[in-house]
């Protein structure tokens, strides 16, 4: 391998130049990675069905219970963001790489652990809206589907905001719930569920304009928090 | 006899006085009829002397002698005619001639001794002398005859033949007198006064009066008797006089009124030292005496009056000098009236009229003005704070603000308007501000409404006043958009309060409407309908009652124009009784428009009617819910020819289209046009059928073929047809394709009419029922008795459909059929039965089925047409924009859309919605209010 044999110059030569040792440790990190990456696969396929290339639905509880997470937990579905995993229940093995790489985790302890950090990556500002909208869109699980029924919007909006927007996310279920106008909520009103937990003051509303351009549906809303306040 | 043509110049007999002469003459051997005639109302002089050449039956217009407006005052006058002059006389002694230069060749007075009882007087050429034959009952009878300037009389003694001259002689002044078009050619008139001898000097009558004695002067035809020249302060010494008598009137100290003579006196006065030869020609010195004369008496008794009084006081000692001074100024000019004649209009001076006011102007007037603004704003504000005042007072001083502009506005407008508007705006912001600071909101507006309702009160409590109410209205309403428009933005307030006028009384209109239609409803809900007639009558009476005022009152202004429109658009947008606007309107024309509608009108009626309709239809936002139900209802009349009248049809569309556009009408028109061709279309079907014979399917059939995309959408069931129709279909159906090709006949059985036999043991009726009764009925040909589910079946029909029409012919007003259990209503458990023992008077009857109620599926309809029509809008306008911001977008998609209706903000949000899903849109990812096109 020609790694191999340039690894062996270098080792040679006395006189060690920063450069070398910088290859130095970049054969050695290479060497470690390489060890890394079969781990990671070796982990991908205990999961994964007899020579599939990917894990399928049983396969994500079996690991579930490795990690010892419930399968709706949204840890999963964090996993599943640094994966940026495409299809709800499956995890390729590109995906699995992408993702068990990215959290520098090759067994199942180390992601274990490293769900933790992943937490604490996805509540970061920068990342919670991208999240936000992945998770919307891992959602959607047919072709050319747009939209998602009002029951998994009530779930999702509990998984991902509950812990942090309580008051609004029970608010807004229990809306949704008993409000007929709407069958299914689109991308674009999803993400305006989130602008509203974070821009608008709950629960006195105080500084909501319903001349923005606020989704009817939290026009809607807000009309009824109103109401039902008198 | 001879007919004289009605006079093209002749002035309005009511508003003149007129009289008029006839006579002969021989220079163009004529008879002639000469009428002096001029308005004198008012101070105003309008002569207008024509006559006519009798045999040639043509007027011509002559110049007016200076001295006709004279002739009303004096009782009797007499003309006649001489070498192409018209002479006339008045009987307290003037004698003119007439020619293209009046020239008044003497004043004289009559010494007769019954003083001027004079009963007749004709005036005419006798043995070619100017004579006046002054008749008096039981008297002597005058005969005066005129040689050169000379004046010779005789007095005949009386005696009966000589009485019967004079009864002739007043028959033909009568005859003058009431002159109308026909004529009496005379020619007895000189022949019994020629036999009178002129005796002269005999039994001549001195005058008794030194007053009186005839004064002559100097026409240049006559020979000259010389006249004693007056010297100004003897002529002056005359006039004033006159002019203290004037004074002392006024002044109401005892003093008899002014006679004829005394007038006759004071004016030949002023003539002759207006006619003397210079330096004795005192005309410039008397212009200016005219003028001291008033100031004199101002300066003298007027200011020292008005000056000793204050406040109300001193507005009425104003509006009665006032009236003084224009009394003053009548009679003064008047006497004074030659000046005006030459000497004033040969040297462009002020007329007398002007002088005289000009004096009170700047005397008075000008010291005074502002203390009687001040007094005035005052009592207006009296009367603002609710107390008492006399408005006809006020009326009066205002008017002398007017009045003294002679024409022009500028003082009322500079010393009185200005001030007052100051005073107003100040009254009532100081009054706005107050409230504000102490009432709530609301209590505000109320105050603001009470207000706004007193100085209505306020208006209708002066008309009462006055007898000419609406006029006075609207002048008021005139003079308030005169005051207002003076001020910069003091329209806007003016038209604001119009406004919430014309809503206010446009809401009572709903809410009476409003209460009739539920009181109805607590009685009987059979006439529901008349009431929404009413009221879309009632309103285009409020319209057309406001929109008057805007054009006369307002000059038509702008801001008036959409004030009204604002208004009316909040009330005509309310709806009345849980039917909107658009409905009732649509109704109110089917009423109009269809056979037997409520509404018994003329044509020109009707058109006006659906004019103005159409015009209401502008404040209407809910256009295309308009179009909705009035083309639902236009396809009942012209389906079930209930239409009364093509051309009113086809005049109200084109109404609406100059309004709304030719997409607002064009399914409408194109009803009307399916209409026509479906007739010919039935008469070539027609013709099919008798040239093959094979194919008639044995009963009548008429089909109106219609174009899907104008007519309202119908539900077309699967009837199961009876047999006998299912042959008709078919043979139109081939029929069809013979002529077109590619074209997909939809069968829409719920709008067809069948004509049927019903075969009942006392006699046959023929029912008219519709598709749907008919099948039904049908079915009974081949089966006694038939239940609920079996006719359901058999018909392939919904239960709604079912229900009501088995209703229609079991439980209304003809039994058709017989139902298990005999009850009111159809259940799904009920057996029918055919009653053959059914009957009636009539050999034809109508089974009505009553339409299933149409508005919601109308208004589902319109839902529908306007989710595309927004759609479009708001792909229309982000297609040009690319990139655009939520309220930009829903502003433009409003106005877009805001000529057919007012799209709901909310419906728009839904629309973007939908659009983001169906990816024509997306949200900006930084921006959530900005919106960006996807191509």
């Amino acid at each position: 391998m020609p790694r191999t044999s340039s690894r062996k110059g270098p080792t040679n030569s006395s006189a060690s130049s920063n450069s070398s040792t910088v290859d130095l440790f970049r054969a050695a990190s290479g060497r470690a990675a390489s060890k890394e990456l079969e781990r990671i696969d070796q982990l991908f396929y205990s999961y994964s069905s007899d020579g599939s290339s990917m894990i399928d639905p049983e396969g994500i509880e079996s690991l579930c219970s490795d990690l010892e997470v419930d399968h709706t937990d949204v840890r999963i579905l964090m996993l599943a963001w640094k994966m940026q995993a495409e299809k709800q229940g499956y995890f390729t093995l590109d995906e699995w790489r992408r993702g068990l790489k990215a959290l520098r985790a090759d067994t199942i302890l180390k992601l274990k652990k490293a769900l933790v950090d992943l937490e604490k990556e996805v509540r970061r500002p920068s990342n919670f809206a991208d999240f936000y909208a992945y998770a919307f869109r891992y959602c959607l699980t047919e072709e050319k589907q747009k939209s998602i029924d009002i029951e998994s919007i009530c779930l999702l909006l509990d998984l991902v905001l509950g812990s942090q927007f309580r008051a609004q996310v029970d608010a807004l279920i229990q809306y949704l719930k008993i409000q007929s106008d709407y069958k299914v909520i689109n991308m674009d009103q999803w993400m305006g569920f989130y602008r509203f937990c974070n821009e608008v003051k709950f629960p006195d509303l105080s500084n909501y304009d319903p001349d923005q351009a606020w989704t009817l549906i939290l026009d809607n809303f807000v009309d009824w928090l109103k109401s039902k306040r008198g | 006899m001879v007919k004289v043509p009605k006079s093209p110049l002749a002035l309005k007999s009511k508003e003149s006085f007129s009289m008029h002469g006839f006579g002969y003459d021989s220079s163009s051997d004529d008879y002639k009829v000469v009428t002096l005639s001029h308005y004198d109302t008012d101070n105003e002089h309008r002569p207008n002397d024509t006559f006519v050449d009798v045999k040639r039956g043509v007027w011509k217009r002559v110049d007016s002698s200076p001295y006709d407006h004279l002739a009303p005052q004096l009782p009797h006058w007499d003309m006649s005619f001489s070498g192409g002059f018209c002479e006339w006389g008045l009987s307290i002694g003037w004698l003119v001639t007439e020619n293209r230069v009046p020239r008044l060749l003497l004043l004289l007075s009559i010494p007769a001794p019954g003083g001027f009882d004079v009963q007749m007087f004709v005036f005419n050429k006798l043995g070619g002398c100017l004579c006046l034959i002054n008749a008096r009952e039981n008297g002597p009878m005058d005969v005066w005859t005129m040689k050169e300037s000379d004046i010779d009389i005789t007095t005949l003694s009386q005696s009966g033949g000589k009485n019967r001259k004079s009864r002739k002689c007043r028959g033909a002044i009568r005859k003058y007198e009431d002159l109308s078009g026909v004529f009496e050619k005379s020619i007895r008139r000189i022949k019994g006064k020629k036999r009178l001898r002129e005796s002269e000097g005999k039994e001549e009558k001195k005058p008794r009066d030194s007053h009186l004695t005839p004064i002559r002067f100097p026409p240049q035809k006559m020979t000259m008797n010389q006249r004693n020249t007056i010297d100004l302060d003897q002529g002056w010494d005359f006039m004033q006089k006159g002019i203290t008598k004037l004074k002392n009137i006024l002044e109401g100290l005892p003093e008899p009124q002014f006679s004829s003579e005394d007038y006759m006196m004071l004016y030949t006065t002023i003539y002759n030292m207006c006619t003397q030869k210079p330096p004795h020609d005192y005309s410039q010195q008397l212009y200016d005496k005219y003028r001291e004369s008033f100031e004199e008496y101002i300066q003298s008794t007027v200011l020292p009056a008005l000056r000793e009084k204050h406040d109300e006081f001193m507005l009425r000692e104003l509006v009665k000098r006032w009236l003084n001074h224009k009394i003053m100024v009548r009679w003064l000019s008047r006497f004074f009236h030659y000046l005006d004649r030459y000497f004033i209009a040969r040297r462009s001076l002020p007329a007398l009229k002007e002088v005289g006011l000009t004096c009170f102007r700047d005397l008075v007037y000008q010291e005074l003005n502002g203390k009687v603004r001040d007094a005035v704003i005052s009592l207006i504000d009296q009367e603002r704070e609710g107390e008492q005042i006399d408005r006809a007072l006020l009326k009066n001083v205002l008017d002398i603000f007017v009045e003294i502009g002679m024409g022009q506005m500028d003082y009322y407008e500079n010393d009185f308007e200005a001030a007052m508007l100051k005073d107003t705006a100040a009254y009532y912001s100081r009054k706005a501000s107050n409230w504000i600071l102490d009432d709530s909101c609301p209590d505000y507006m109320m105050k603001a409404e009470e207000c706004l309702k007193r100085e209505k009160d306020r208006v209708a409590h002066y008309l009462h006043s006055s007898s000419e109410t609406k006029l006075l209205e609207v002048e008021d309403l005139s003079r308030m958009y005169r005051l207002f428009s003076k001020i910069p933005r003091g329209l806007e307030p003016v038209a604001n309060i119009f406004k919430q006028h014309v809503t206010a009384e446009g809401t009572a209109l709903v809410k009476q409407a409003e209460d009739a239609a539920s009181n109805k409803k607590a009685e009987k809900k059979d006439i529901v309908g008349l009431q929404e007639q009413v009221f879309v009558r009632k309103v285009i009476e409020l319209h057309d009652k406001f929109m008057a005022y805007v054009n006369d009152c307002f000059l038509n202004h702008t801001l008036f124009h959409k004030a009204l429109k604002e208004a009316f658009e909040v009330f005509c947008n309310k709806g009345v009784a849980g039917s909107s606007s658009a409905e009732l309107l649509a109704t109110f024309c089917d009423n109009i428009l269809k056979k037997g509608g409520s509404e018994k009108l003329s044509d020109e009626a009707i058109e006006e009617t659906l004019e103005k309709v159409v015009k209401l239809l502008a404040y209407i936002s809910d256009k295309d819910l308009f179009a909705e139900f009035y083309r639902k209802k236009l396809a009942r009349r012209l389906l079930f020819d209930k239409s009364a009248n093509d051309e009113h049809e086809r005049s109200i569309l084109t109404k609406l289209k100059q309004q709304c556009g030719g997409q607002f009408t064009s399914k409408m028109e194109g009803m009307v046009t399916d209409l026509t061709l479906a007739r010919e279309n039935q008469t070539s079907f027609e013709e099919y059928l008798s040239n093959n014979p094979n194919a008639n399917p044995g009963i009548d059939l008429t089909v109106t073929v219609l174009t899907t995309g104008f007519w309202p959408s119908y539900k077309s069931f699967d009837l199961n047809l009876p047999a006998e129709m299912v042959k008709c279909v078919e043979v139109f159906r081939e029929f069809y394709q013979t002529k077109t090709k590619h074209r997909k006949l939809t069968w829409i059985y719920s709008l067809g009419t069948c004509n049927i036999n019903g075969k009942f043991e006392p006699k046959t009726i023929e029912l008219i029922v519709t598709t749907y009764q008919a099948a039904a009925l049908l079915l009974f040909n081949a089966s006694d008795r038939l239940s609920y589910q079996e006719i359901m079946a058999q018909l392939n029909l919904s239960d709604d459909d079912v229900v009501r029409l088995l209703h229609s012919l079991s439980c209304a007003k003809y039994k058709i059929l017989n139902k298990e259990p005999s009850t009111k209503t159809i259940s799904s458990t009920d057996v029918f039965e055919f009653n053959s023992k059914f009957t009636d008077k009539m050999r034809r009857i109508k089974i009505p089925l009553p339409p299933v109620d149409e508005k919601k599926k109308v208004i589902e309809d319109v839902d529908k047409d306007r989710r595309y029509a927004i759609d479009a809008s708001i792909v229309r306008i982000m297609k040009s924009r690319k990139v655009l911001g939520y309220q930009q977008l829903v502003m433009e998609c409003v106005e877009q859309l805001g000529r057919m209706f007012k799209p709901d903000v909310k419906a728009i949000k839904k629309r973007i919605e939908d659009l983001i899903t169906r990816d024509y849109l997306e949200r900006d990812k930084d921006n959530p209010n900005l919106f960006k096109y996807l191509a």
